[in-house]
């Protein structure tokens, strides 16, 4: 069996974490491999290792069965091998074309660059892959679908025969990332080879040929995918049973806690994101927000919370208004929110755990009285905290940054549940997190609802949305385009609706 | 974890001024001086009898102020550049105040000291507002504030307080800090009332940053300025706020020189320098308020010292610039420094 | 009116031609995404090491010497700049505060030598300054135009030109150039494409030590003379707020630049204009300054920095 890239016994040590420990992966010419593993367990490290930007403690790296050592990433794209980042790696205010030559440049005889040649040879191979890529486009004005097959030219322009793609679909719509699955299809054709870093069982199930799975940095093993299923995959990846179901009752909504009406509101770039846009949540309902991100979601949760100004419409909190209120005031009415991005919104990292367990009452009694803080008052009650939410932490000095993702969000959600607020909202309140952590923050969400309040869910996960929801509210282009029960529908209509349903909208390209 | 930083933080500055120290003897023996000479010099000049103590302490008063509004303005991650303009035109301003008015002391010598702050407060107001409503890097402006500063200063001094001469008249008595009590007690040093003031205002700092609702909004906003307009905090109002009191605290430090130490004013052909050794002092005093005065009385006696350094041991004053430039480097590459003191911890551990 | 303009013209250039080359010296820096402030203390290097060097080798080179005394500036500003790399490229160090650090550090060795070699606290006055450029062949016989740009000028200020138009080639058309500025946009998707992130920054800091100690150097054999501590006094700064003012753009610097000298010669010349005469100093001193701020408050177009300006690059880090 030939082997075009062999990773052997992979250890890869950081200061206090082993975050890849025995590893191997061996690919195949001409197959898509995925390589799975939940948030933190070592994939992207085992990924970086093979790209050159790390070197592991211990294993060997094999390339068409000769050993090789990968010290930057130059040695492993002269060894074929090319990176699809998560993130991509693209500078904005240049053009694609710029960004794919970048580092191996055409130089006509005078030393300037040759960006007609370089325009011309990308023209070509986008149009070999079927890419559409316009290389004269700069990056900061086309969308995100096409930025990421910039980063699949810049691979190929570089003559790489492998590539990996980390976790590519995560920014993509339901069409882009069918389009992106044909893409793959077609390069494996070709004669390349790829390695799929996901999390998302489904999309292995679909598209790949084996996966290797990796477990709190050690390898599990590899699997022919067609002779598994998504229940053994989950399982040999969290390393138990799980069950995708949540263990609720039926939900008793009761009177309307947010009324919204026809919203509008505009992003920082003062371009329209939510268009007239008309919601309600009730009292022990919880109601999730089903959509492709971009679409208006981030937007009307910072209306709703007052971090954005609304256009028009209203916002109605317990029928009060609080349509363009400031936070403070807004948070003061009943609103916990759980923010989207917990590094950006939900904490100061450099503030202790302590600090951050009253950012939301700092300024009132018992924690303050006349502008002098109490700091007696905040200690006592962040240790309360950490003992009732089991926030993981040394002590409540303790820096926010050096808690895990988990603990985090744990200590996010027990500051904003303790304020009982009427209306908590939750935006992608599991993001990055594993199952334990998942499992608990679904498990407290359903705990508010059952005490009557009004939980409003945003997220981009469908199978979250639909095991967690009482209700459902399809985002698509900043209005509600359908509101269904979760026991009525399924993925695909759900995918159907989030892509506008008339497919050529949302179509890249077309 | 705590203690751990809590013991770089002291050890990071300590390091860095004994590298300091250290390289300023190799400067001295490259050049041919005696660097022994040479230290015991700047010590003389500094602590060598009670008229230099004297000197050292009101050396070292502008730069506590600041240092401390440095340090500040960093708490909230606002560089403030600006704090030479500042010290500056609170200068102008006290010494404006203190000639031009007739008041019992009661009066006078608040009027003059609050108008000092208030004029510095203005200078730090306009790169606040800037940053805080338009986005605007403060380094930049203010930087461009020190020489709007500078420059008009001069000219008010100019044609505006005198007729064409280059130094104003003296404040009155009733505005000025002079203070025959530590003056006497110094051998007639120009020692005055401003370190009093000067320390009481390190312990108000401390406790604002550490105590209040404001320090802990300002802190949060310098941190995070997204997670604190999430919890409601008015980030635009804390930017403003930290840089108005930043600049009050440079003004004062102005002040000092103009109600206390000259009691005038004269046209300058440069900067003072006590706005740009405030980013050293801040710095080496890791921009807590006790730090600040530790590290005010270090320069404050490096710079008081180094006038003794010429006749003592033939050296040039500028051997102490030097040597506060390395000081800085050394405390601003304290990565390097910290990785060092890991690297030889991990190797005794073995 | 055209009297007025010759008169102001040649005095601009002469003004703009040390701002220019320290512009650009700062347009490299910034671009990769260095911020220096210590353009200041590369002037006063510059200068302090041309006046140091014209008098001790004019006897040796004679008139030559002007130009090799800039040639050494140049390359003592450039050796000087390594510290500003080492601490804010590889180690980390707070990009602001290592220039502040190289300011006071250029101005206090400087001084300090000075004292140390002369016995006081400025050199005594170049033998071999530059001279103009009486007037340049068939150019300056070019009605109207001709007096105004090609009598009376320093040579200098045409290389500084000159320089500014190379710089932009370099940035603009070539690969070194795309790999510059892709560093100081985005130094990660840089590295993964192979280009060694701090490799380019000392290169692109040395880059700015040369033009700054160019910039000091031309200033001192033009306009100075000799070297004191008040012979660069926010020169470096100007040349820094013409970075800005033109927006980080080879060209735009040099503009401003031009714009920045004009208003320093119109302090010098104005009592001459009559329009002018009622002008304060002031207001013309001050101008670059309050135009900076404006400038960057977006009164007069919008300013924006390279997008990885001042924040050190950690490699391995997401």
């Amino acid at each position: 069996m030939e082997y075009v890239i062999e990773m052997l016994n992979i250890r890869k040590e950081f200061p206090g974490v082993i975050a890849n420990d025995n590893i191997t992966l061996q690919l195949k010419k001409g197959e898509i491999h995925a390589l799975l593993g939940e948030n933190g367990a070592g994939k992207s490290t085992l990924m970086n290792v093979l790209f050159g930007l790390y070197q592991p403690e211990k294993g060997h790296i094999r390339i068409r069965g000769k050993e090789v050592e990968i010290t930057n990433p130059n040695i492993a794209n002269e060894l074929g091998i090319g990176m699809v980042h998560q993130h991509f790696m693209l500078v904005e205010p240049f053009t694609v074309t710029q960004n794919i030559i970048l580092g191996k440049e055409p130089k006509t005889k005078t030393g300037r660059i040759d960006i007609k040649r370089a325009e011309n040879e990308i023209r070509e191979l986008s149009d070999r892959y079927g890419l559409k890529v316009d290389p004269t486009a700069k990056i900061r004005d086309i969308s995100v679908g096409m930025q990421q097959r910039v980063e699949i030219l810049k691979t190929l322009y570089r003559g790489a025969e492998v590539l990996i793609f980390d976790e590519p679909t995560a920014v993509l719509t339901p069409q882009e990332i069918n389009e992106l699955m044909d893409i793959m299809r077609s390069l494996v054709k070709e004669g390349k080879s790829i390695i799929l870093i996901t999390h998302k069982l489904k999309e292995i199930m679909q598209v790949a040929d084996r996966c290797t799975i990796i477990r709190r940095g050690k390898g599990i093993g590899t699997v022919n995918v067609a002779e598994t299923n998504v229940n053994e995959l989950a399982s040999l990846m969290v390393g138990r049973e799980v069950s995708f179901e949540i263990d609720k009752k039926p939900a008793e909504p009761k009177e309307a806690v947010l009324e919204i009406k026809d919203l509008q509101v505009k992003d920082a770039r003062k371009v329209d994101m939510v268009k007239g846009l008309d919601l309600e949540v009730r009292a022990g309902e919880i109601v999730g927000i089903a959509g492709v991100d971009g679409n208006g979601q981030s937007e009307l949760i910072e209306a709703i919370t007052g971090l954005t100004r609304v256009q028009s419409g209203q916002i109605l909190l317990n029928n009060e208004d609080i349509t363009n209120k400031s936070p403070r005031k807004i948070t003061e009415s009943g609103v916990g929110h759980i923010p989207q991005d917990r590094h950006k919104f939900g904490l100061v990292l450099d503030y202790t755990v302590g600090e951050n367990m009253v950012l939301q009452t700092y300024y009132k009694e018992p924690f303050s009285k006349r502008g002098i803080l109490n700091l007696k008052e905040i200690y006592r009650y962040a240790k309360k905290m950490i003992g009732d939410y089991d926030v993981r932490t040394p002590n409540a000095n303790t820096k926010a940054r050096s808690l895990s993702g988990g603990n985090q969000q744990k200590a996010i959600i027990g500051r904003e549940v303790d304020r009982s607020p009427d209306l908590l909202i939750a935006a992608q309140p599991t993001r990055g997190l594993d199952v334990g952590a998942i499992e608990f923050i679904h498990k407290k969400l359903v705990e508010e609802r059952d005490k009557g309040r009004a939980v409003l869910l945003i997220s981009f996960e469908l199978d979250e949305i639909l095991d967690v929801s009482d209700r459902i509210a399809v985002m698509f282009d900043g209005k509600v385009v359908a509101d269904l029960k979760p026991e009525d529908t399924n993925e695909q209509e759900l995918g159907l609706l989030m892509a506008g349903s008339e497919s050529q909208r949302a179509g890249e390209g077309k | 974890m705590t203690t751990n930083q809590k013991r770089y933080a002291i050890l990071i500055p300590i390091i860095s001024v004994l590298l300091g120290i250290i390289a300023g003897a190799i400067i001295m023996l490259l050049s041919g001086y005696n660097p022994i000479a040479g230290y015991a010099a700047l010590f003389r000049g500094a602590f060598g009898d009670s008229y230099a103590i004297g000197e050292t302490i009101r050396r070292t008063t502008p730069y506590i102020l600041s240092g401390l509004a440095i340090a500040f303005a960093f708490r909230a991650s606002l560089f403030n550049i600006g704090a030479e303009g500042q010290v500056i035109v609170g200068w102008l301003t006290a010494v404006w105040v203190g000639m031009s008015i007739d008041a019992p002391m009661i009066i006078h010598l608040p009027l003059a000291l609050l108008a000092a702050a208030f004029a510095g407060a203005l200078w730090g107001f306009i790169p606040g507002l800037l940053k805080a409503k338009l986005g605007v890097h403060e380094v930049i402006v203010t930087i461009m504030m020190n020489y709007i500063a500078l420059f008009t200063t001069n000219e008010i001094i100019r044609n505006v307080l005198t007729d064409h001469k280059t130094t104003t008249e003296s404040i009155k008595g009733s505005a000025s800090m002079a203070s025959e009590w530590l003056s006497s007690m110094t051998y007639y040093s120009r020692l005055h009332y401003g370190i009093l003031l000067a320390l009481f205002i390190a312990v108000v700092i401390w406790f604002i940053i550490e105590r209040t609702t404001l320090g802990y909004e300002i802190k949060a906003v310098g941190f995070n300025p997204h997670a604190s307009k999430y919890a409601g905090m008015n980030v635009s109002k804390n930017i403003i706020l930290a840089m108005v009191i930043s600049g009050a605290l440079g003004g004062l430090a102005g002040a000092m020189e103009g109600l206390g130490t000259y009691g005038n004013i004269s046209v300058m052909s440069g900067f003072s320098n006590i706005g740009f050794d405030g980013i050293a002092v801040a710095l080496l005093g890791a921009n807590t308020p006790l730090g600040v005065v530790l590290a005010a009385l270090l320069f404050g006696s490096l710079k008081e010292g180094a006038n003794e350094m010429p006749t003592g041991a033939g050296v040039p004053t500028e051997l102490v610039d030097i040597i506060i430039a390395l000081i800085i480097f050394f405390v601003a590459s304290s990565y390097i420094i910290r990785w060092a003191l890991l690297r030889y911890k991990g190797r005794k551990a073995k | 009116m055209i009297d007025v303009l010759q008169s102001i013209i040649p005095t601009a250039l002469f003004f703009s031609a040390p701002l220019i080359f320290t512009a650009l010296g700062g347009v490299f820096s910034e671009r990769s995404g260095v911020v220096n402030i210590g353009l200041e203390g590369l002037m006063v290097m510059g200068a302090f090491v041309a006046v140091v060097f014209n008098l001790t080798f004019a006897d040796v080179f004679g008139s030559l010497t002007p130009w090799i005394s800039i040639v050494v500036a140049m390359i003592v500003g450039a050796i000087f700049s390594i510290i500003h790399a080492v601490a804010s490229v590889s180690f980390r160090a707070d990009q602001v505060v290592s220039g502040v650090a190289i300011n006071f550090l250029a101005l206090g060795i400087g001084i300090y030598l000075t004292k140390q070699w002369y016995g006081k606290g400025q050199t005594d006055m170049v033998a071999q300054p530059f001279f103009t450029v009486k007037s340049v062949p068939v150019l300056s016989d070019i009605p109207v135009i001709g007096p105004m740009f090609f009598k009376g000028i320093y040579t200098t200020s045409y290389i500084a030109i000159l320089f500014a138009i190379v710089a932009w080639y370099i940035l603009y058309k070539t690969p070194f150039g795309l790999r510059l500025r892709s560093v100081g946009e985005h130094p990660m998707a840089a590295d993964t494409n192979g280009i060694n992130v701090y490799k380019m920054r000392y290169i692109a800091v040395i880059i700015s030590g040369a033009l700054g100690g160019l910039g000091g150097g031309v200033f001192a054999l033009t306009i100075a003379s000799n070297f004191s501590q008040t012979t660069i006094v926010g020169q470096g700064f100007i040349s820094l707020a013409a970075v800005i003012f033109g927006k980080w753009h080879p060209l735009g610097a040099m503009g401003a630049a031009l714009f920045f000298g004009l208003a320093q010669s119109l302090s010098v010349v104005s009592s001459s204009i009559p329009l002018l005469s009622n002008v304060p100093d002031v207001i013309l001193l001050i101008a670059p300054y309050v135009l900076t701020i404006l400038a960057l408050a977006g009164f007069i177009g919008r300013a924006e920095a390279p997008k990885a300006n001042g924040v050190p690059y950690i490699k391995g880090s997401r």
